[in-house]
C-alpha cells in the first residue's frame, strides 16, 4: 500500500505491506534505528515515537495508520546540532545508562510535556508507567524529566 | 612528580557515549546490517523434558527464501556442545531436550518472516519424559536425571575442582569450614535457625539476546555479538570450530542492558553454525520471550543456622544450600561456590561449616545475574541476624557492628585482607534513614549488610596510544553495557595523561584489536581493567618524560605533565612537540601495556579477590493492611567504594541496583507449571515500572582510597542489590511482626500472612 507521511519534518513517499508495522518501516525502510524493539507488546517503551504528537508503540502500531500523518522520531528531536531540552537534561542528570530505553523516554517525555508543560513529580511517573529501564531505577529519569521542564518554561 | 588534586577522576563527569544515545545514534547488535544478510528463527522444544526422535527440516530447507535449516544431525563438522563450567549444552538438542525452549533446530532466510514461516515446515517427534522442575522434584528419590552421562569440563582452571555426583542431579558440590561449628553450636547461648527461598527471576536487559555472525573469503569467523565476554565466547567457538583464537574476531558494540545475562557463550555457537551452513552472514536476535529461555537466576532453597554468646558476639554459622541451575551448568556452579564461600557476610565468624549444591532441573538454564548467588544467601542469613537481635534484644544495627570483620582483618587464609569499613557504611545508612529517630507509627525500618568478592584470580589488559596531536585512544575489552565503564577508563585515562576527557577515545571491544580481558562482571572493570588502563597510561608518562630529559639534558623528577604538555623548569613542551622529538617527524606514536595479572594464591577459591564489595541498605516500609501491598518509602545505600572515580554513574549504578532489588524483593518470580514457564513475557512478568521506585532514594559512598583499583578504586554496582531483600524483610517484621522466608513479598503473600497473625 501507498502511503505518504512526514518522519521528523520530512516528506515520505512509501510502498508498504498492509501488514508492515511502523517499527519496521521506521528501522529497515528509513533507517532510523534509534526507535527499538524489545517486548513487542505495548509494556516496555523501548519502540516509541510521536505520531502527530501522541505516543504510540511502534511494535504494534500498522504503518499505514501513519498515512497522512506527522511521526516524530528520536532522530528528529534535536535542532541540528542543538539538543532538545529533554536530550540535555538526560545526559547532565545521568539519566541514561545503557541507552536501550532512552529513545522511548524521551519520546514519551516529550509527549508528556506537550499536554502538560508544568508536571509534577506524580505526573512523570504516572505518564513513565508505559516505558521501562532496567538500568537506572527511574529516579534520574524523572528528575530529567522535570528539569527539562522548567528549562522549556 | 608529587601527588596533586584530581582533575577528571572523582568528577561527575557526564558519560562519553551520551550523546550518542540521546540522539538515537548509539548502535547495538540489531542495528548492525550487512550486505546480503540473512535473519534467524529457532525451533524450541514445547517440552520441559522429552527425547527427541526425529527432526526433520527437508520442507524448511527448500522453502523458497531459506538458506538453510539445521538440526543437531547436521552439525557433524563441529563439536556441537559448549558451555564455560561442563560442555554440557548443545547447540541443538541433541537426542533429548531438556527444557521448555531449548532449541532443536534453527533456520536462516531473507527475512524474518520467511525463517518464522519456514520453522512451521520442520517435523519433530518427542517422547515427553518425567521432568524435574523444582529442588525437591530434582533431589527426591527416583527424581528423572536431567542428565545421563559424564559432561565435558568447560575452560576455566578455577572449576577443575567441579565435582558432579553421578547417578543425580547434582552437578556440583562445595564444602568449606573451618573450626568446629557442632562444638560451637552446642555451646552458643542462642541458635536461630530457618530455611529462605529464593525465586528464579530473569535479568529483563531491554535489549534481549542478539548476535550477528559472518564467515569471510578466508574462512575467518566474526561476530558482533550482545556478550559481556568476548574473549569467552571466542574461546568457545575456537573449541566449536577448531580455529585458532587469532582467526576469530568477536565484536561488541553496545549492550542494551547486561546484569550478567549477556555472560559467556549463549547464542553465538547457533548464529556462527548458521553463517557457515548459509554461506552469509545471519542475524540471530531472540525476543523477550526467548530471553527467558535462555538464562535466569539461580533460584535457591537456603538452610541457615547461627550461633550467638548472649554477649552477641556471633560464634558459628552453618548454611546449607541448594541452587537450582536449570537445565544447563552454565556458569552455575562457580555462582554456588563463589557465593558459599562467603555466606557468612561481612561478620567475624570463628566456626563454618557451608555446603552448597548446584542442582539440574528441567528449567531454563541459570547463570550469573548481578550479585552472583550473594542475594540469595544474604536474605537468609541478613534475615536471621534481625531475628537474633530480636531474641537477645538488641539492637539490629548494633549487633551487626558488634560482628562486623575489621579493615585489614582476614577474612579466611591467603585471601585478601577486609579492604573498607563496614561501620562506617553502617553507621551512615543508619543516620540517612534516621534510624534513632522515633518513626511514624505506620512505617517500620529495616538494615542489611553484604559483603562479596570479586572473581579471582583474572587477567585485564590493556593499550594507551598517544596520537601525534595529543588526543589518547585506550584500548581495553571491558563491555559497555550501560554501567559507564568507557567513562571510567577514559577519566584514568585522562587523568594519568593530563589531557581533557574530550581527548580520549576509547575503542569497542574486538578480540582483533583490543587486548585480552576476561569478563565484564563481577564489578570488577573499574578496579581490573581500569588499573591496567592507569598501568598503560603511566607506561605513555615515562615514555614522554623519558624523551623530554633525553633531549633536554635534565633529570626526569624535574619534570611534570600538565594540560597536555611536559613541562621542564624553563620550558613547555606540548605532547605533538614531544613525539616531532621523539620520531623527528609528525608521525608514529607513543603506545603503552597495562597488565593486571594477580595470579593464583593460597585462597580457598584458588585465587585473593581484588577487593571485596561491601555496602548496607536501609529501607523504610508501610504496608497496605488491606491489600497486602508493600511499598518502600524511602531507601538508604550505602557503598565502600573506595573512590568513586565518577560519583554521578556510581550514584546511577547503584539506583538501578536497589531498583532491580525490589524487583526480585516485591515482584519478580518465573512462575512454572506441569514444566511450562507460566509468565516468560513482559505482559506477564513485572519488573518495576517508574513508580514503583521508592519516592526518596539515596545513594551514597564511603571513600577512603583503600582499594586495589586505580586512584584507590573498588568495584561498584553489585553491592547495592544485595541488601535489599532482607533490608525490607526486616522493616516489615519490625512494623508487622511477621517474618518472611519466602520471596517476592507479593500482596497476596503477605496479606495471607498478616491475615495467620491474626490481625
Amino acid at each position: 500500500m501507498r502511503i505518504r507521511l512526514a518522519v521528523n519534518g520530512r516528506a515520505q513517499d512509501l510502498e508498504v505491506a498492509s501488514h508492515a508495522l511502523l517499527l519496521d518501516v521506521l528501522r529497515d525502510v528509513l533507517d532510523l534505528k534509534g526507535a527499538k524493539r524489545s517486548c513487542d507488546t505495548q509494556v516496555c517503551g523501548a519502540c516509541t515515537v510521536l505520531v502527530d504528537g501522541l505516543a504510540v508503540s511502534a511494535c504494534t502500531y500498522l504503518a499505514v495508520e501513519a498515512d497522512g500523518r506527522s511521526v516524530l522520531t528520536v532522530e528528529g528531536l534535536a535542532d541540528g546540532e542543538s539538543l532538545d531540552p529533554l536530550q540535555r537534561a538526560f545526559l547532565d542528570a545521568g539519566a541514561v545508562q545503557c541507552g536501550f530505553c532512552t529513545s522511548g523516554m524521551l519520546l514519551t517525555a516529550r509527549a508528556l510535556l506537550r499536554e502538560n508543560g508544568a508536571p509534577t513529580r506524580d505526573d512523570v511517573l504516572h505518564y513513565l508507567r508505559g516505558s521501562l529501564c532496567r538500568c537506572t531505577g527511574y529516579r534520574k529519569i524523572v528528575d530529567a524529566v522535570l528539569t527539562a521542564a522548567e528549562t522549556a518554561r | 612528580m608529587s601527588a596533586r588534586p584530581l582533575r577528571v577522576v572523582g568528577h561527575p563527569a557526564p558519560r562519553v557515549d551520551g550523546l550518542e544515545k540521546v540522539t538515537g545514534r548509539a548502535r547495538y547488535v540489531t542495528d548492525l546490517v550487512l550486505p546480503g544478510m540473512a535473519h534467524a528463527k529457532v525451533l524450541r522444544s514445547p517440552y520441559a523434558h522429552a527425547r527427541v526422535t526425529r527432526v526433520d527440516v527437508a520442507r524448511a530447507r527448500v522453502r523458497p527464501g531459506v538458506f538453510t535449516a539445521l538440526s543437531s544431525a547436521d552439525l557433524t563438522w563441529c563439536e556441537p556442545y559448549f558451555g564455560p563450567a561442563f560442555r554440557d549444552r548443545p547447540v541443538l538438542a541433541i537426542d533429548v531436550a531438556r527444557h521448555e525452549g531449548e532449541p532443536v533446530a534453527a533456520v536462516a532466510a531473507v527475512d524474518e518472516a520467511t525463517a518464522a514461516e519456514a520453522l512451521e515446515l520442520i517435523d519433530v517427534d518427542y517422547e515427553p519424559l518425567p521432568s524435574a522442575i523444582t529442588l525437591e522434584e530434582a533431589l527426591g528419590p527416583g527424581a528423572p536425571l536431567v542428565h545421563t552421562g559424564e559432561p565435558l569440563s568447560g575452560h576455566f582452571a578455577d572449576l577443575s575442582t567441579l565435582r558432579p555426583q553421578p547417578g543425580t542431579n547434582v552437578c556440583h558440590r562445595f564444602h568449606f569450614e573451618r573450626g568446629d561449628t557442632v562444638t560451637a553450636l552446642a555451646g552458643a547461648d542462642l541458635v536461630v535457625e530457618d530455611t529462605y527461598r529464593f525465586p528464579p527471576v530473569q535479568h529483563v536487559a531491554l535489549e534481549p539476546h542478539a548476535v550477528l555472525a559472518a564467515w569471510d573469503e578466508t574462512g575467518a569467523l566474526t561476530l558482533w555479538a550482545s556478550t559481556q565476554n568476548p574473549y569467552s565466547v571466542r574461546v568457545e567457538l575456537a573449541k566449536m570450530f577448531g580455529l585458532p583464537l587469532a582467526r576469530i574476531r568477536v565484536i561488541v558494540p553496545h549492550l542494551g542492558g547486561g546484569f550478567g545475562s549477556k555472560t559467556y557463550a549463549k547464542l553465538e555457537p547457533l548464529a556462527a553454525a548458521l553463517a557457515r551452513a548459509a554461506g552469509r552472514p545471519v542475524r540471530l536476535a531472540a525476543s523477550v520471550p526467548e530471553a527467558f529461555q535462555t538464562v535466569r537466576r539461580c533460584a535457591a532453597r537456603v538452610g541457615t543456622r547461627v550461633g550467638f554468646r548472649r554477649d552477641g558476639t556471633l560464634v558459628a554459622v552453618e548454611c546449607a544450600a541448594d541452587y537450582d541451575v536449570g537445565a544447563y551448568a552454565d556458569i552455575g556452579p562457580r555462582v554456588v561456590q563463589k557465593a558459599t564461600y562467603t555466606a557468612t557476610g561481612p561478620y567475624r565468624v570463628p566456626h563454618v561449616k557451608l555446603d552448597a549444591r548446584a542442582v539440574y532441573t528441567n528449567t531454563t538454564p541459570g547463570g550469573a545475574f548481578r550479585g552472583f548467588g550473594v542475594p540469595q544467601l544474604a536474605w537468609a542469613l541478613e534475615s536471621l541476624f534481625d531475628v537474633a537481635a530480636d531474641r537477645l534484644d538488641r539492637d539490629p544495627v548494633d549487633l551487626r557492628r558488634q560482628n562486623f570483620l575489621a579493615h585489614g582483618e582476614e577474612f579466611a587464609p591467603g585471601d585478601t585482607p577486609i579492604d573498607g569499613k563496614l561501620e562506617e557504611s553502617l553507621g551512615r545508612a543508619a543516620e540517612a534513614i534516621g534510624w534513632t529517630r522515633a518513626g511514624a507509627a505506620d512505617r517500620g525500618r529495616g538494615v542489611a549488610a553484604m559483603l562479596k568478592a570479586s572473581v579471582a584470580p583474572s587477567v585485564s589488559e590493556a593499550i594507551v596510544r598517544l596520537h601525534t596531536d595529543g588526543s589518547v585512544s585506550v584500548l581495553a575489552s571491558a563491555v559497555e553495557m550501560g554501567q559507564g565503564t568507557r567513562t571510567v577508563l577514559a577519566q584514568i585515562a585522562a587523568e594519568v595523561l593530563s589531557v581533557p576527557l574530550a581527548r580520549v577515545t576509547v575503542v569497542q571491544p574486538d578480540t582483533a584489536v583490543t587486548p585480552y580481558d576476561q569478563t565484564t562482571s563481577s564489578s570488577r572493570s573499574t578496579a581490573m581493567t581500569g588499573r591496567a588502563v592507569q598501568v598503560a597510561a603511566e607506561d605513555v608518562r615515562e615514555q614522554l618524560v623519558r624523551v623530554v630529559a633525553e633531549a633536554l639534558g635534565v633529570a626526569a623528577r624535574d619534570l611534570a605533565l600538565e594540560d597536555g604538555a611536559v613541562v621542564a623548569p624553563a620550558r613547555r613542551l606540548t605532547y605533538a612537540e614531544v613525539l616531532v622529538l621523539r620520531f623527528g617527524m609528525s608521525g608514529g606514536e607513543l603506545i603503552g601495556r597495562g597488565v593486571i595479572a594477580p595470579g593464583r594464591t593460597a585462597a580457598p577459591l584458588g585465587g585473593s579477590t581484588p577487593f571485596w564489595e561491601m555496602a548496607v541498605g536501609a529501607a523504610e516500609v508501610s504496608v497496605d493492611e488491606e491489600t497486602g501491598a508493600v511499598r518502600v518509602e524511602r531507601y538508604v545505600s550505602v557503598a565502600d567504594v573506595g573512590r568513586a572515580i565518577n560519583p554521578l554513574l556510581l550514584e546511577g549504578q547503584d539506583e538501578g541496583g536497589v531498583v532491580q532489588g525490589l524487583g526480585h524483593t516485591l515482584l519478580e518470580e518465573m512462575l512454572y507449571a506441569d514444566g511450562h514457564l507460566l509468565n516468560g513475557t513482559l505482559l506477564a512478568y513485572r519488573v518495576p515500572r517508574a513508580d514503583d521506585a521508592p519516592p526518596a532514594l539515596e545513594c551514597r559512598f564511603v571513600e577512603n582510597a583503600d582499594g586495589s583499583g586505580p586512584f584507590g578504586a573498588k568495584g561498584a554496582g553489585e553491592g547495592s542489590l544485595i541488601p535489599v531483600s532482607p533490608a525490607v524483610a526486616n522493616a516489615l517484621a519490625r512494623l508487622t511482626g511477621v517474618r518472611f522466608r519466602d520471596l517476592p513479598l507479593t500482596p497476596e503473600r503477605v496479606w495471607r500472612a498478616l491475615r495467620a497473625r491474626g490481625r
